[in-house]
């Protein structure tokens, strides 16, 4: 038996160092990170849905298609793809770690506040990037895309960062649906939101009265940045930046309140 | 320094969840160094009162300090530990991954190898926390709240579904963490729990305290003892006896209440020489409990 020394300084009280503060935002990120690469229920359908879909739609049934068909297609799931770990990977953990208790004991514990949120931030960030990262190889080694290394990096620095305006809608819907149902509820989203940016089937050969309300969602805009990145894009960047940062400041503004109000 | 030793406070907090009142103008306070049980039946108001210090409510009457400071600020919060009562904690990460995330919060931190060996957990440091029994998991959570070396430590329900093994080997670790100066507030159902570890007990009933003192002057507050024979004197004639608070009568077999004992038995087996299967109890905690719940009940009807 070896002696513990349980003993607490009286009234000493030691202060939280620049650095200790910093380890714990680090830990907190790697710890949100772990789990959800340890986790095949949310890593595998995140990482295999735009993938197949690229390899069916681009690759197999891709004869008929155009030559910029590979570009074109692998903004619209490149885009469909970094939309899941914001939406789910924050979203759906978030509903359920409300119900489960663990925010509550997270809330006691001297966490810095923001860790929680950034740890899944960086996680959705992560994730994003492995989800543009296959797809990137898909379109430029399988499918033959034409796609000079700057424009495979812009594509890159687009999708990834575009993970962040779904991270925080994510967050909104995580702070208004509690607990099992959320999965359904996010989903209710985000796959009327793909067919709607025209992330499916192109905005082109949809019905004019859905073209028209396309710019409604967010994922419209990234869609149109991600096709600007590849080289398929048809102006208006900054107007498509500056409406995902509004969404963005909007939707972690509504969730912010509602978390403060209710946790 | 001041000699003010008070390092948790609820005053006069009063708590309601739409028309629910859960805490009604409560008074608590928490020495440094003691264990603290709070006890009282389901929906009391013991969690909400634990909630309060952790600042995760606010209350809507009266103040609720940790440390002299708001719970709400991290400050007050890196003194404490915390183990609540349903917390799921993230299935896929190892035992080792959560204490080293939880140390991370804290400036002066316990060294992990210290916290597993004190919670005995040391040998499940690599495992899954989801792959864990529910024992294990209670374990792992207590090794979680000493992680920060708190001056306070809430154990809201610690020994839930542990055997009983585990629970004494956890009730040993908690004096170790008092021995070395840790307060604790202990919310729990389990009665022997209250009577093992603390020093002053502190009983809430519907948002209110209705009583406090040592396990001692609890029991003693109930001074009552409890005789039960098999006899053939009339109920009603015992009842009217000095010293007897009360009469209950099934057939043949009396259950009195007394302050006085020894009299009223020599006054039993003088009156009737056939008595027999005669009993005499101290009330436990659980009937001093019970007692008190009632009487709480009994002041709050007559008012």
């Amino acid at each position: 038996m070896t002696a513990i020394d349980t003993a607490i300084g009286q009234g000493t009280v030691v202060a939280m160092t620049p650095g200790r503060l910093l380890d714990a935002y680090v830990q907190e990120a790697k710890a949100e990170c772990l789990r959800y690469l340890r986790n095949p229920g949310f890593l595998l359908p995140t990482l295999l849905f735009p993938s197949v879909f690229y390899v069916m739609f681009g690759i197999f049934l891709g004869h008929a298609n155009s030559a910029d068909a590979p570009r074109y297609l692998l903004a619209s799931y490149g885009t469909f793809g970094v939309m899941a770990p914001g939406l789910f990977g924050f979203g759906v953990s978030l509903a359920l770690e409300r119900d489960s208790g663990l925010l509550t004991l997270k809330r006691a514990l001297p966490m810095p506040p923001g860790a929680y949120l950034l740890g899944k931030m960086c996680m959705a960030l992560l994730v994003a990037a492995i989800v543009a990262a296959i797809l990137l190889c898909l379109a430029i080694f399988v499918a033959g895309a034409a796609l000079p290394p700057s424009r495979a990096a812009g594509f890159f620095g687009v999708e990834v960062l575009g993970s962040l305006p779904f991270s925080a809608m994510g967050l909104l819907l995580g702070t208004l649906v509690k607990g099992q149902g959320a999965p359904g509820v996010v989903n209710l989203v985000y796959l009327p939101m793909a067919f709607l940016s025209g992330l499916w089937i192109p905005l082109p050969v949809m019905p004019p009265f859905l073209q028209s309300i396309a710019p409604l969602w967010p994922a419209y805009h990234l869609d149109r940045l991600a096709l600007s990145a590849v080289g398929l894009g048809d102006g208006g960047d900054a107007v498509h930046v500056a409406v995902l940062a509004g969404f963005t400041i909007v939707f972690v503004a509504i969730a912010a309140r509602r978390l403060r109000r209710h946790g | 320094m001041n000699n003010d030793t008070r390092i948790a406070r609820l005053e006069h907090v009063g708590k309601r969840y739409g028309t629910v009142v859960a805490l009604d103008g409560i008074d608590l306070d928490i020495h440094r160094g003691e264990l603290l049980a709070l006890l009282g039946p389901n929906g009391a108001g013991k969690s909400t009162c634990i909630g309060l210090l952790l600042g995760l409510h606010r209350a809507d009457s009266g103040t609720a300090t940790l440390f002299g400071e708001d719970p709400q600020d991290i400050g007050p919060r890196r003194r404490i530990g915390v183990m609540l009562q349903a917390a799921n904690l993230p299935a896929t990460l190892k035992v080792g991954e959560l204490l080293r995330l939880t140390a991370s919060y804290y400036p002066d931190p316990r060294p992990l190898a210290e916290c597993a060996s004190l919670a005995g957990v040391a040998d499940l440091l690599g495992r899954r926390y989801g792959a864990l029994s529910g024992g294990q998991q209670r374990r792992v959570q207590f090794a979680m709240a000493m992680a920060g070396r708190p001056e306070i430590l809430f154990l809201d329900e610690p020994t839930v579904g542990m055997d009983i093994t585990a629970r004494q080997s956890l009730w040993a670790a908690i004096r170790q963490l008092v021995a070395g100066g840790c307060a604790v507030v202990l919310t729990t159902h389990y009665l022997e729990e209250a009577e093992a570890l603390a020093d002053r007990v502190c009983v809430i009933a519907k948002g209110k305290v209705v009583s406090e003192g040592s396990v001692d002057a609890l029991r003693a507050r109930v001074a009552l003892r409890r005789i039960r024979c098999l006899t053939s004197l009339d109920p009603g004639i015992v009842a009217g006896w000095p010293d007897v608070a009360s009469v209950e009568a099934r057939q043949d077999r009396l259950a009195i209440a007394t302050t006085q004992a020894e009299v009223v038995v020599r006054r039993l087996l003088h009156a009737d020489p056939s008595l027999s299967e005669l009993e005499v109890q101290r009330a436990g905690l659980a009937e001093a409990f019970t007692e008190i719940a009632r009487g709480a009940d009994a002041a709050q009807e007559a008012a």
